[in-house]
Order: structure tokens, then C-alpha cells, then sequence
């Protein structure tokens, strides 16, 4: 992957808020990400780190009262945000796909799955009556679904949350989207049904080279399919860097607390407490001036109070808003100030 | 913990769930077999254990649980407390056995009563039993918090105030209010982000420490009860297809089912990791 | 892990964006709610001190000065035996106002625990009393009160004892089935598991979060008896003069309405505006339910 390579998406500095009668609430504060193409980019983080907001925004799909207040959002160059409503739908048909996390309520109960995939391909990709069909058991098919031609005609409350999730990639990726946003896709199904999803997604995106943005709060399924990950916390992004570096070093202390309370099958039978991140997330009625993270870090300085959260290179493809670097170069010998063992 | 004799004990228990038949089936008087939910299981959980309860959405592990403190009526079987019989218990001596087995559900925005405040609701606990220090209501609030963690200044507070690791705290002090021997933990930590569970967690060992609790910790995320458990249980369509020590069950897995699960765990691909 | 961590932290983040302290839920009510209870409360108040504030008696004649219009004297003008309409029309409020909340609410009251109670025990229980509360709302509402009103003669009466017997069957429906989703949340669960008794749970713990809906339906219902009220009392049968009642202020006015519109126009208008109060704080109340939390 040659950095010159221009970015498939590219989001810099966005920020996404909310109106309520107390004011004006940020979920996403001051976040961006690029994505290259036929990457698998994991974004990982907690309730209120603005995950979800952040992948709502390549679709422009933010609910009410929110909106999108500052940044840019770039898809292959083209201004998302600076978009029509018409540019904006076929940019939905054809170039982005998304999927959900609750295979129970996205599909329309009272359509027959066939149909549902044949009315996106008759509409988005405008494909006669008998070409969607051929193309809509072809799609079955190439998601894993058995039996194409009889389970066509089945209603969704016919198929398990895994079939289900299926015939949702099946719909999102049917314009063949170079880009598809999964949304905490197997977060409700069972861990048997979660490997075979990760591993049709991690499939599909080699096989089309296809961008996968995959929100998830379970790191371990990040591990395992993404490339990158990007972590957030309140509302900003803490890191970004490819998988292995993370486990190899967390530049962030956010990321490395988030680790450490992981719970892990390898500790059966050792019985030792778990390291866990003291405190609670920032509430985000609050703003803080400063690095958002301070109030639990272990290594806060007092110039933390200054931080930008600003995103700055550890090395190439490593970023981290962490200007103190406790693990890193000349910070390196720091200990933490409050008991958090690795 | 070994030879110390047994806190729970559950044999043969059955549980099933009559399907729906339909209007031909009813007519024509065809039987159709009910749904195991649970089907023959046996366990013991000893003083000061933690036992895990693992399996996946449909295992039948909640309604186990629910079984044992008679949420629900088991249809066959026998459960003990301490030697006494908890199904045929009745009246005070069921609300006895209820006090002495406690619960903390899975949600943490529906397991606390909306409209009362915490304070309300711990302290009701404590007087409908009648626990000594329920007299001072402020007091036996307060400590009840405080075991937990927690500041006695949120016994004012609403649930709708408290974020999804304080609530949960919160049923669990009000669990603990009435003085319980044994918590059964249904997937209490489940929906709580990494950071919270992992100080929920240590939260349910301090326990163990300081009060003897025993608990019955019922999780589909296997390396959860690697974290906190004893011994381990595996469910499978109702049986226990698995039990032992945590080392063993998730080191050396017996059960084809136990290795699928195991297998099927999300990790990390083994290049990346160090 | 230690205690001062999280001690020091005690007040968390709300997961909602909005958060109540005690004290200001009436000032966080959306502003819908506020208005209309603003008009109710100025309503029931005109109402409850009429006869302090009327400037003239109810039957008070003054044949000199029929039919004449608003006027610094009279603010409602005068009818057709020359009685303060304005003075009349508060006396009207105040028996029509205290009918509507004799039958609105004790119903109400009777309707949420039977249903409470047959959405909780299920089994035979709910068979019998939700039987019960079906045949009440099928019974043709309006015949059933003429009927009593023909039992009883035409007065006061009549309302009061026609309009309960089926009203309560409404509110029962209500919360039942909301029971019926209640009883299985896991704080209903906990109740069982607490070894709290069945009575506790239900007026203790479920009857608070049954009210709520119950409540947001008795301002729509509020309107609906008024409006029977004044109905009855159009029609002759209820109460009768020389009592002041809206209805029948309105149809004696209705002969003169194009020569004295003021009779009958300005009293309807109080009671379209009683709806109006009545309707924006329930639909104030339930847009409050419905307002979930922000992620």
C-alpha cells in the first residue's frame, strides 16, 4: 500500500451535535480517518466515543436532532457532505453499503427475502425483471445461503439472525459498493454464527476489493478481521495503527487500559484481577479543555490540560493524540502514577 | 473448597416448553414434544465458588437460573439449598430461600425500577426482610452503596441518573441488602462496555472475598468466566455437555461442542500477535 | 481495584442527553404541556372561585339590559333575561368542571388496578376480568346514559352514575396490557426474586409506571365528558335550569345567534378552549414518552 495511492475515504475533522434543551451536545467532537481501497478498517470504542456517529456520517445518515456541524467527508474525492439529495441517493445506491447490528429489524417482515434483494437490484442497478432474479439467487448464493431458489421465497422470520445477516450483506453489496460500513454487525448473534459472518465479510472484501469500515466495541473482533483499527474515545480519535502494532504497543494509554481489561480465556484457572481503567467516560453534556482521556490516565501530566487531541505520527501509519507518549522515546521510563499494572 | 459440602445442589432438573400447536395438531390430538429448555442437569456449587454457566442464546442457561430461585417452575427434579428443598417450599419458608438466593439480571435499564430511587429500592430490600440496620434507613443505605463501591450521595438519584455500570452496581446492592449466601449472576456483566465490566468483575471477586459469597455466573462470553470463574459449566440445547475446573475446561476441552466454542472465539490472527 | 476510584466519581455520566434533578421535572415537561396545563389550571381556578370572582349572581335578571354585547360590564355580554353571561358562564365551569373530574378520575382509578391486577395473575383471573371489561367498552355508550338518564330523570345524575359504569373499562384495557409487557421487565422479575409479595409488587412497583399512560389518556378523556356534558344538557337532559351549565347556556343562546352571537359563541369558545388545554398537555405528556435515550 504505497502512500501515494489517493485515499478511497477520507474524513478529517468532523463533528457531529446534537440539540436538546440543555444545548447543544457533541457526540463526535473532532474526529477524521482515512481508508484506502479494499482495506478493512476496524473503529473501536466505548458507549459515547461517537462510533457509530461516525459511520452514520460517510452515509450522511445522522438521526434527528443531530447534525453534522464541522468536517470534511471524502469518497473517492467527491465532497459527501457538499453532495445533492439526488448525488446523495445514488451515492447511497451505488458507492457505500451499510449493515446493521440487529438482524430482527432490518428487513421488511412482510417481504419475501428474494423480493427484497430484486427490488435493490431492479431500482439501484436498474436490472430487468428476470436478470435481477438470476443476479438476486447469485448474491444468495455468494453470501453462503443454501438452497438459493427455495430460500428466495422465505419471509424473514423464517431465517436464524445469521441467515438474516447474510441476506443483509447480500442487499448492501449488491451494487457491488466499493465501500461497505458495518455497523456492529455481530454483536446479537451467537460467537459460532459471529465467526462465519467475520469470515464471509473478510471474503468479500478480498474477493471485490471492497473497503470494510467495521464499528465494533469487541476488540477481539476487530483483531481478527480488520487490518487497522482507529480507536475513539469521547467523541475524538485516541490512535490509529494496523492491528499487530497495537498488541505489539498501544501508543495511547486509553488503548492499553482498553486491553488490559479485556477479558481473556488464557486466564482460566489463574484467578488474577483484572486491570481495569479507574473512573467513568466524559459525559457528553461536558466539555473538557484538554485531553479528554486526563481524569483516568495514570500518566497524566499537568500539560495534559493543553492537549488538542490532534492525531500526531508515532511512525507511518501510526498516529496517536497522545503527546506525553508514556510508552514511547523519551517518555518511556514513566511509570504511572496510580497502581495500573500491565 | 474442596470437601466443603455443597451450597447448591441441583439434580436431574427438567424444564420444558409446551410448542404451539396448531389448530390441525389440536383436532387431530397429534402430541408434540415440548421444548427442552433444560434437560436432566446436575451441578453443585460449593461455599465461596464461582461457578461459570456458559452457552449460547438458547442453551437454556438463563432459564436454569431462573429455575433454581423458582422464577420460573422447573417440571422435574431436585433442587437444594444447604440440604432444605427449595421446590416445595412455600410461603415464608420459600421467601426465605429466596432471600438466601439472590439475582442480578442482565439489563441494566430494566432491572431497577424506574420511579424509585436507588435509596428507595435498597432500603425496601432490607425492611420487607426485615435485615438488621434497616431500622436507619440512611445508614443501611449507605453501607449498602458503599459495599459496592459506590457513594451514598446516588441513594437520591433515579436509574434513569446512572450510567449502565452504576446501575448494575446498584441491583447488586440491593441483592445484596437482604443477605444473601448465594448470587446468581445472569449475564450481568453482558451489556456493559469492556472497560465497566472489567471493574464488575473485580467487583463480583471482592465479594467472594469479603462476604463468602457463592456465585452462580451465568455469560456466553467464554473468556469473561475464564476471567472469574472456578469451575466451569458448558450448556448446550439444555444439558450440560461439560464441567470442571476453568483450567482444564478451556485448556484441555473434552466436548467437541466445548472446542467449537472455543475454537469460534473471536482472536487476534496468530501473525499479529507478539 | 479500590473504593476511592469510583467514590470519586459519583455522578457518572447520564446516558440520557437530558437529565432530571428533583425538583425541576415540572420545568423540564416540554413547553406543549406547559401551555396546556397553564389553560387547564387558569380553567379549574375560574371555575373553583366563581362565586368569588363573578361580578354578577347566575340568575341574576336584569330585564332593562337584554341581549346586549360585551362590554366593560359585562365582559360576556347579557342574554335574554338580561343575566351576566360571563357570570354565568363561570358558574357553568365550575359544576361542569367538578362533574368531569367525578368521572374521569375515580374510574380511572378503579380501571388501572383492575387491570393491574388481571395483566399480572394472567390465567383465570385475567380470562374472567378481561371478559368483564370487554362486555363495558362493547355496551353502546351514549344509550347506556340516556338510559340511566331515563331511569333517574334528567339532572346531574344521571351523568354521574352512567359515565363511570363504562368508563373504567377503558383504563382497565390500558393497563392491562401494559402489565403485560410490565410484568416482564427485570425489575418486575426482581420483585419475585426480592421474596416481595405479589401485593407489594403490584401497587408498589407497577402501579407507579401504570399510571403514567393512564393519566396522559384522561386528558383526552376529560375532554370527551365535558363535551358529553354539554351534549346531554343541549339535548334537555342534563342539568337543568335555573343551574348554569355550558351546554344549556350555549343552546339558549343558539335561537339568537346571528342577533346575539355572544350568547352562545363566547361560552363555547371557553369550552373549546378547556380541549385545546386538555389536548396539548397530553399530547405534551406522551411526545415525554417517547423521547428515548441518545447514544
Amino acid at each position: 500500500m504505497t502512500a501515494a495511492a489517493a485515499p478511497l475515504l477520507s474524513i478529517d475533522g468532523l463533528r457531529v451535535e446534537f440539540d436538546t434543551r440543555h444545548g447543544s451536545v457533541a457526540g463526535v467532537r473532532n474526529a477524521g480517518v482515512t481508508m484506502r481501497r479494499g482495506e478493512i478498517l476496524g473503529l473501536v470504542g466505548e458507549t459515547g466515543s461517537g462510533k457509530t456517529l461516525m459511520c452514520r456520517s460517510v452515509m450522511r445518515l445522522i438521526p434527528r436532532p443531530g447534525r453534522i456541524t464541522a468536517g470534511r467527508v471524502e469518497f473517492e474525492g467527491r465532497d459527501v457532505l457538499a453532495m445533492t439529495s439526488s448525488e446523495l441517493r445514488s451515492f447511497r445506491a451505488h458507492d457505500v453499503g451499510m449493515i446493521y447490528q440487529d438482524p430482527f429489524s432490518s428487513l421488511n417482515p412482510v417481504f419475501r427475502i428474494g423480493n427484497q434483494l430484486i427490488e435493490t437490484l431492479r431500482v439501484n442497478l436498474g436490472l430487468g425483471k428476470a436478470e435481477a432474479h438470476t443476479r438476486a439467487l447469485e448474491l444468495l448464493k455468494d453470501v453462503g445461503i443454501p438452497d438459493p431458489e427455495r430460500r428466495s421465497l422465505s419471509y424473514p422470520h423464517e431465517f436464524s439472525g445469521g441467515m438474516r445477516q447474510r441476506v443483509m450483506i447480500a442487499l448492501a453489496t449488491a451494487s457491488q459498493p466499493r465501500l461497505l460500513l458495518a455497523d456492529e454487525p455481530t454483536t446479537a448473534l451467537d460467537v459460532t454464527t459471529q465467526a462465519q459472518i467475520l469470515d464471509l465479510l473478510t471474503r468479500l472484501s478480498r474477493e471485490r476489493q471492497m473497503a470494510v469500515l467495521l464499528v465494533s466495541h469487541d476488540f477481539g473482533v476487530i483483531a481478527q478481521v480488520c487490518d487497522r483499527v482507529a480507536v475513539m474515545y469521547g467523541g475524538y480519535i485516541a490512535e490509529t495503527a494496523p492491528v499487530a502494532a497495537v498488541y505489539r504497543g498501544a501508543e495511547h494509554p486509553y488503548t492499553r487500559g482498553l486491553l488490559e481489561s479485556i477479558p481473556r480465556i488464557e486466564a482460566a484457572g489463574h484467578a488474577t484481577r483484572l486491570p481495569t481503567i479507574r473512573g467513568v467516560p466524559p459525559d457528553p453534556n461536558e466539555s473538557l479543555a484538554g485531553c479528554v482521556y486526563k481524569p483516568r490516565c495514570p500518566y497524566a501530566l499537568d500539560s495534559c490540560d493543553q492537549v488538542s487531541m490532534a492525531l500526531e505520527p508515532v511512525s507511518p501509519d501510526h498516529t496517536t493524540a497522545c503527546p506525553v507518549r508514556p510508552f514511547h522515546g523519551a517518555g518511556a521510563s514513566q511509570t504511572p502514577h496510580a497502581g495500573a499494572q500491565v | 473448597m474442596n470437601g466443603s459440602p455443597a451450597l447448591l445442589r441441583v439434580v436431574g432438573l427438567r424444564k420444558g416448553f409446551g410448542l404451539r400447536r396448531t389448530l390441525a395438531e389440536r383436532i387431530s390430538r397429534t402430541e408434540t414434544d415440548p421444548v427442552l429448555a433444560v434437560d436432566d442437569v446436575s451441578l453443585e456449587l460449593r461455599r465461596g465458588e464461582i461457578l461459570g454457566l456458559a452457552g449460547e442464546s438458547g442453551s437454556g442457561k438463563t432459564t436454569l437460573a431462573r429455575c433454581i430461585i423458582r422464577l420460573v417452575e422447573p417440571d422435574s427434579g431436585t433442587i437444594e439449598l444447604e440440604g432444605v428443598n427449595v421446590r416445595e417450599a412455600q410461603g415464608a419458608e420459600l421467601r426465605e430461600l429466596r432471600r438466601r438466593m439472590q439475582m442480578v439480571f442482565q439489563d441494566p435499564y430494566s432491572s431497577l425500577n424506574p420511579r424509585m430511587t436507588v435509596g428507595a429500592a435498597i432500603h425496601e430490600a432490607g425492611r420487607v426482610h426485615n435485615r438488621p440496620g434497616s431500622e436507619d434507613r440512611d445508614q443501611f443505605v449507605g453501607a449498602a452503596l458503599e459495599r459496592v463501591h459506590l457513594s451514598p450521595r446516588l441513594a437520591k438519584r433515579r436509574p434513569r441518573e446512572l450510567s449502565g455500570g452504576q446501575r448494575q452496581r446498584v441491583a447488586i446492592a440491593r441483592a445484596l441488602a437482604v443477605g444473601p449466601e448465594l448470587l446468581i449472576a445472569d449475564e450481568a456483566v453482558s451489556a456493559l462496555d469492556v472497560s465497566v465490566q472489567a471493574q464488575l468483575l473485580n467487583l463480583f471477586l471482592d465479594l467472594r472475598e469479603e462476604l463468602g459469597l457463592s456465585i452462580l455466573f451465568v455469560a456466553h462470553q467464554l473468556a469473561v468466566l475464564a476471567e472469574i470463574a472456578d469451575r466451569v459449566a458448558i450448556m448446550n440445547h439444555g444439558r450440560i455437555v461439560e464441567i470442571g475446573d476453568a483450567g482444564a475446561v478451556f485448556g484441555d476441552p473434552r466436548d467437541d461442542y466445548t472446542k467449537a466454542l472455543l475454537a469460534a472465539h473471536p482472536h487476534p490472527r496468530l501473525s499479529d500477535v507478539a | 481495584m479500590s473504593t476511592i476510584d469510583v467514590l470519586a466519581e459519583p455522578s457518572g455520566p447520564t446516558p440520557a442527553v437530558e437529565v432530571r434533578r428533583r425538583g425541576r421535572i415540572v420545568r423540564d415537561l416540554p413547553l406543549e404541556a406547559k401551555i396546556g396545563a397553564a389553560m387547564l389550571v387558569v380553567l379549574f381556578l375560574a371555575g373553583l372561585l366563581a362565586p368569588l370572582i363573578a361580578p354578577y349572581g347566575q340568575n341574576q335578571l336584569d330585564l332593562a339590559n337584554i341581549f346586549s354585547g360585551p362590554s366593560g360590564s359585562h365582559l360576556f355580554g347579557t342574554d335574554g333575561t338580561g343575566r351576566d353571561v360571563f357570570s354565568r358562564t363561570l358558574y357553568a365551569l365550575r359544576l361542569d368542571l367538578a362533574i368531569v373530574l367525578a368521572v374521569t378520575y375515580p374510574p380511572l382509578m378503579v380501571g388501572v388496578l383492575v387491570g393491574a391486577v388481571a395483566g399480572y395473575f394472567g390465567g383465570i383471573v385475567d380470562a374472567v376480568l378481561a371478559r368483564i371489561v370487554d362486555t363495558m367498552i362493547a355496551f353502546p355508550f351514549m344509550i347506556l346514559v340516556i338510559a340511566v338518564i331515563a331511569i333517574v330523570g334528567p339532572g346531574v345524575k344521571g351523568v354521574l352514575i352512567g359515565v363511570p359504569i363504562v368508563a373504567w373499562a377503558l383504563y382497565a384495557r390500558l393497563a392491562r396490557s401494559e402489565m403485560l409487557v410490565l410484568r416482564e421487565q427485570q425489575f418486575m422479575l426482581a420483585t419475585t426474586a426480592l421474596g416481595y409479595s405479589k401485593r407489594r409488587a403490584i401497587l408498589r412497583h407497577a402501579l407507579p409506571n401504570l399510571l403514567r399512560s393512564s393519566l396522559i389518556y384522561s386528558t383526552l378523556d376529560m375532554v370527551v365528558n365535558l363535551l358529553l356534558l354539554a351534549s346531554l344538557a343541549y339535548l334537555g337532559l342534563g342539568a337543568q335550569p335555573p343551574n348554569a351549565e355550558l351546554g344549556s347556556i350555549i343552546s339558549d343562546g343558539q335561537s339568537t345567534l346571528l342577533s346575539a352571537w355572544w350568547v352562545a359563541t363566547l361560552p363555547g369558545l371557553v369550552v373549546v378552549l378547556f380541549g385545546i388545554g386538555a389536548g396539548l398537555l397530553g399530547d405534551g405528556l406522551s411526545d415525554g414518552q417517547l423521547r428515548g435515550r441518545l447514544q
